[in-house]
Parts: structure tokens; C-alpha cells; sequence
């Protein structure tokens, strides 16, 4: 009976393709508030898969929050989140724990475990995993070898500059090889020189392993650096994008007083003719 | 014009719009200033304070009834964290060995003496023994080992997590998949429960230990004596109601230690707000405890 199966198989590879098109994560008309305003207003946008988005905003108008709430650290008054597919709005912590492994978050100020060495802290999720200690080790100096830290393997975190910490926070979030990334303001406090260290570090991770991130940002040299360079593997360098180069996965979104204001490419960004997206850009 | 000078006129319009007369007054007597100068109308406002102090005390509790069920919940749930435990068993336990035997020795050795005086003067003094005994063991070991235990290491509980809230590192270890009420404070009740049992132990045998030193040595008493009239009268029961005691206190002093902790906002001020409160209420509630389970656990065995 060849034509049921024709179907079925076409049926399969409609299936794969809609996965595969399926965005990592999804705000649905999202509201979030805690005493006073709201922080978060009917925001809605998606992550689609190998795309990067850059969140940009003002201090303090809700950034890490929207962050937060995409792994579900922080939980939606109105509107739905999905996130590889999955509803979490109201999904019970114990399964939404599951759906956190697939994910890696670099926090605001690394949020490194403070009591465990370097290595623990890398190791963390393969330790939790109960994985052999041989392949912990190897594991965890390919992912310091990654953001090239790998003498600070047996120090602790006190020990370390604020940009090192970041650095280690890095390779903490991708040794799982995560599927969705978040990146918490990963230069906020740090030196111009450190910052072009990290955002070349984050371009080198959106270039060679292509997962899909969502990075917050007030700072808009890092922004515009990530949209201007690629990570060019012979020079193990990230060099700047000639003229006839553009890079289609990474796209922004703005923030403003808990409201969404922008969803788009750097040139529909840059050609805004939005009051505070020119003011903020000027 | 001033509020304060029409108290009578303001009482009446509050008394006609039941309640909601604070804006219509404002506009009719008196400017903002002098309408929040009044002390008149800040009896409202005290009352509304109130309310929203009620409101959060109870919200307090409900959420402190619902992480004391997660943290026992949670010892019949896998992942179990039997390292952490070991190194909190390690911690509390061992840690606080020292200030454990002393105050148990010392305890032991005072009440020897303030009792001997008194039983001397009956010419009773050969049941000194039996009096220090029966005062620590059903009584003052476990309350006094508690509070020892509650100041060294419910403060201590609450500053590492409050620490650990305010560093984001709490929603770093939920961002790696881990549960921090299975990692961190399932096996910091665990470990409390049962050291502060074994404390209670020790600081029963230094306690009579203590109090025969001082009717030895400055009591002038027989030793053997002393011990004879101790071991003789105790019974199951009191060493039972001694025992059950650091059972619920070992379970207060973690759980009120790691709730301040976990629930810690507003920086490194915020951790040392926990840490205080932490030992407060968890000083409070072991000696509120100690009545209810004294009661109970007298009924229970001697039927009073």
C-alpha cells in the first residue's frame, strides 16, 4: 500500500519542518507586576530557531524580568509563554526543572556558586547528572578551553576579575550544549576592552554552535557589535562583516516602559522613525 | 486653615460617608499638609496599616506552612542529597559541639548549686542528684541546646541563602535544573532534626556531669549518691519527653532559618534582616513550642 505510506511520510517530514519552524520561545500578550505598575505590558514576540535576539532598553524597565520569565524563574500574571513548544505559564516547577536543563542562562553578575571551585561551577549540571568524573573533567576544560579560562580550573570564584566571573558563568551556561540561550546583561559593569571580550565570546558561540539566544543589553555598541561582526574560525578572531554581508539571524527588540516598542532588523531599527527609539539610538 | 481645629465638623462628615471621607475632607477643610499634620485622621490610616500587617502575617504563615510541607515532602522525593546532608550533619552537629557542652556543663553544675542550698535546709540535699536530672533531661537541655542551636545555626542557615537569594545564585542553580528546596533545605532539616536529637545527649550527660562536679567538689557530697539518686529517679517517660522535644525544635530552627533566607529581599541590608528575624522567631517559637509539647507530652505519659 504505497500511497498511505507516501502520506505518512510526508505527513513526518511536514511534522519535522513545523518543528523545526517552531519558535524556541513565545510571548503571547504577556502582563507581569509586582507592587505598583506593571513591569511587563501585553508583550508578545517569538525566538525563532538558530536566530539571535538582541533586547534592548533602558535600565530598569524590565529586561532581566522578560528574561526571567522565558525559563520560567518568574511566572506571568496574564498572557502564555511556551518555551521549546510547551506551554510554561502555569506548568508545576518539577517539570519546568526538566525543561530548564535544555536551557543556559548567563546571569546579570555570573551568579557563580561562590562556596564551589571553578570547576564545580562549570560541572555543575554534568555533577547533578551523576556523569563519570573522567568525562566531567574533559568536559569542563573543553568549555573553560571555549572562553579561554582554562588555568582558573581550580580557583574559586573570589578569586576572579568581575569579566573572568562572566567568562566562567559562559561556559557554565553552554557545556550542556543548551538549546535556547539567555545572556542577563553579560557586560553590565564591566570595561569597554572586558565587554569586547565577552560580546566576541557570545558571537563566537552564536557562530559556531548556532543556538538560539536571547541577550538584554542597555548597551548599544554591543548590540550594533553583535549585528556587525562574525566569529571567523581560521583567525579564531571575530572580524567585522564587509559590505555585501549581513547577518539575518540577529534581529532586536526594544523596550519601554514595560511595553514593547520594537520587533525588528538593525536597518528597520536604525530607519525607525519612532520619538524615543531615535532619541535612544541618537 | 487647620484640621486639627475642627475635629468635631471632620468626626461628623466621616460618620455621614462611612469610611471614605478622606479626599472630601482634604478639599473641604484643610490643604494636603495640614490634612496629613492631622492626628486626627491618621487613626484610619493606623487601622488600614494594621490590616495590611494582619494580611501579611497571615500570608507569612500560610507560606511558611507550605515551605515546611515541601521541605518533609521532599525527604520521600529523588533527587536525595546524602552528601549535603553529611557536610550539614558535619556543620551543625559537630560545629556546635562546644557551645553545647559548656552550656550543658555549666547549666548542670548551677542548677547543683542553687538547688543544694535549698535542699539543704530540708536536709534533703542527697536529692540533689535526682533534682539536676530530672530538670535537664525533661526540661533544660533540649530548650537550652535548642536556643544554642537556633543562634549559632538558624542565623547562620539564613545568612548563606539570603546571601545566595540576593547574589541571583539561588536562580542560577533553578536555571540548571536543580530544586534548591531538595538541595538546600531538605537536608538542612534533615540534619538539624537528628543532630539536634544527639545534642540533646550530650548536653544531658555533661549537664549531670556538671552538676556532680559541683556537688562533689564544692557540695561536699557523696558522688555515688549523687548518680544513684539521679539514675533511680528517672523513667521512661522523661527521658522520652526530653527526647521528643529537639525532635520539633530541630525542625523549627532549620525551617524558620532557611524560610528568612529564601524569602530574603533588599541586598546585603535585606541578609541581615533575615538573620536576625531568623533567630528571633526561631528563639520565640522553640520556647512557645516547649510549653504546647510539655503539656501534651505530660498528658501523653502521666496523664495530667
Amino acid at each position: 500500500m504505497p500511497e498511505p505510506n507516501h502520506a505518512q511520510n510526508q505527513a513526518e517530514r511536514d511534522s519535522a519542518i513545523a518543528v523545526e519552524t517552531e519558535p524556541v520561545v513565545l510571548f503571547e500578550n504577556v502582563s507581569v507586576r509586582f507592587d505598583g505598575p506593571p513591569v511587563l505590558e501585553d508583550v508578545s514576540f517569538g525566538v525563532a530557531p538558530g536566530e539571535t535576539r538582541v533586547l534592548l532598553g533602558p535600565a530598569g524597565v524590565g529586561k532581566s524580568v522578560l528574561l526571567k520569565l522565558a525559563n520560567g524563574l518568574l511566572r506571568p500574571d496574564s498572557g502564555r509563554i511556551f518555551l521549546f513548544g510547551k506551554e510554561i505559564t502555569a506548568m508545576p516547577e518539577e517539570e519546568l526543572l526538566r525543561l530548564r536543563i535544555r536551557t543556559g542562562m548567563v546571569f546579570q553578575e555570573g551568579a557563580l556558586f561562590d562556596s564551589l571551585t571553578v570547576r564545580d561551577n562549570v560541572g555543575y549540571q554534568l555533577m547533578e547528572r551523576h556523569l563519570p568524573v573522567a568525562e566531567i573533567d574533559q568536559r569542563v576544560q573543553e568549555a573553560l578551553r571555549f572562553v579561554e579560562l582554562e588555568h582558573t580550573y581550580e580557583m574559586l570564584p573570589a578569586s576572579l576579575s568581575g569579566g573572568m566571573r562572566r567568562r566562567v558563568a559562559i561556559a557554565r551556561a553552554i557545556i550542556d550544549k543548551p538549546e535556547l540561550l539567555l545572556y542577563d546583561s553579560p557586560t553590565g559593569g564591566l570595561d569597554p576592552v572586558t565587554s569586547t571580550t565577552i560580546i566576541e565570546l557570545i558571537i563566537k558561540e552564536r557562530d559556531v554552535y548556532r543556538t538560539p539566544s536571547l541577550l538584554v543589553t542597555h548597551r548599544l555598541q554591543d548590540a550594533f557589535t553583535m549585528v556587525s561582526h562574525r566569529y571567523d574560525t581560521a583567525t579564531d578572531k571575530m572580524v567585522p562583516l564587509t559590505d555585501h554581508q549581513t547577518k539575518t539571524n540577529t534581529s532586536f527588540l526594544v523596550l519601554h516602559q514595560g511595553k514593547l516598542i520594537f520587533d525588528g532588523s538593525t536597518d528597520a531599527l536604525v530607519s525607525s522613525q519612532d520619538p524615543f527609539l531615535k532619541e535612544f539610538l541618537a | 486653615m487647620n484640621c486639627n481645629q475642627f475635629p468635631d465638623s471632620a468626626l461628623k462628615y466621616a460618620i455621614l460617608t462611612a469610611g471614605d471621607f478622606t479626599r472630601p475632607i482634604e478639599n473641604q477643610f484643610c490643604t494636603n499638609e495640614d490634612f496629613a499634620s492631622s492626628h486626627f485622621f491618621h487613626m484610619p490610616f493606623a487601622l488600614d496599616n494594621l490590616d495590611i500587617l494582619a494580611k501579611r502575617m497571615l500570608l507569612a504563615l500560610q507560606e511558611y506552612t507550605l515551605f515546611c510541607w515541601q521541605s518533609v515532602i521532599n525527604l520521600f522525593r529523588t533527587p536525595h542529597y546524602w552528601p549535603d546532608i553529611l557536610t550539614q550533619c558535619d556543620l551543625i552537629g559537630v560545629g556546635s559541639l562546644p557551645i553545647v557542652v559548656l552550656t550543658g556543663f555549666f547549666t548542670g553544675g548551677v542548677l547543683a548549686l542553687q538547688s543544694a542550698a535549698s535542699l539543704a535546709q530540708f536536709g534533703a540535699q542527697a536529692y540533689t542528684g535526682r533534682f539536676v536530672s530530672l530538670s535537664m533531661i525533661r526540661e533544660l537541655a533540649p530548650v537550652l541546646t535548642g536556643l544554642m542551636v537556633s543562634g549559632r545555626n538558624a542565623s547562620g542557615m539564613a545568612s548563606e541563602l539570603g546571601s545566595m537569594v540576593v547574589t541571583e545564585q539561588i536562580d542560577a542553580m533553578r536555571a540548571l535544573g536543580t530544586d534548591p528546596m531538595k538541595k538546600l533545605v531538605t537536608p538542612r532539616m534533615l540534619s538539624t532534626v537528628v543532630m539536634l536529637f544527639l545534642l540533646t545527649i550530650v548536653s544531658d550527660t555533661v549537664g549531670t556531669a556538671g552538676g556532680s562536679a559541683v556537688a562533689v567538689f564544692i557540695s561536699h557530697q557523696n558522688g555515688t549518691q549523687y548518680y544513684t539518686s539521679a539514675y533511680q529517679a528517672l523513667g521512661y517517660d522523661d527521658i522520652a519527653q526530653g527526647l521528643t522535644k529537639p525532635l520539633f525544635f530541630g525542625f523549627i530552627i532549620a525551617t524558620v532559618g532557611c524560610f528568612f533566607g529564601m524569602k530574603t529581599t533588599g541586598g546585603t541590608q535585606g541578609v541581615g534582616r533575615a538573620t536576625t528575624q531568623a533567630v528571633v522567631v526561631s528563639s520565640v517559637l522553640i520556647i512557645f513550642c516547649d510549653f504546647i509539647l510539655s503539656r501534651a507530652l505530660l498528658w501523653l505519659y502521666s496523664g495530667i
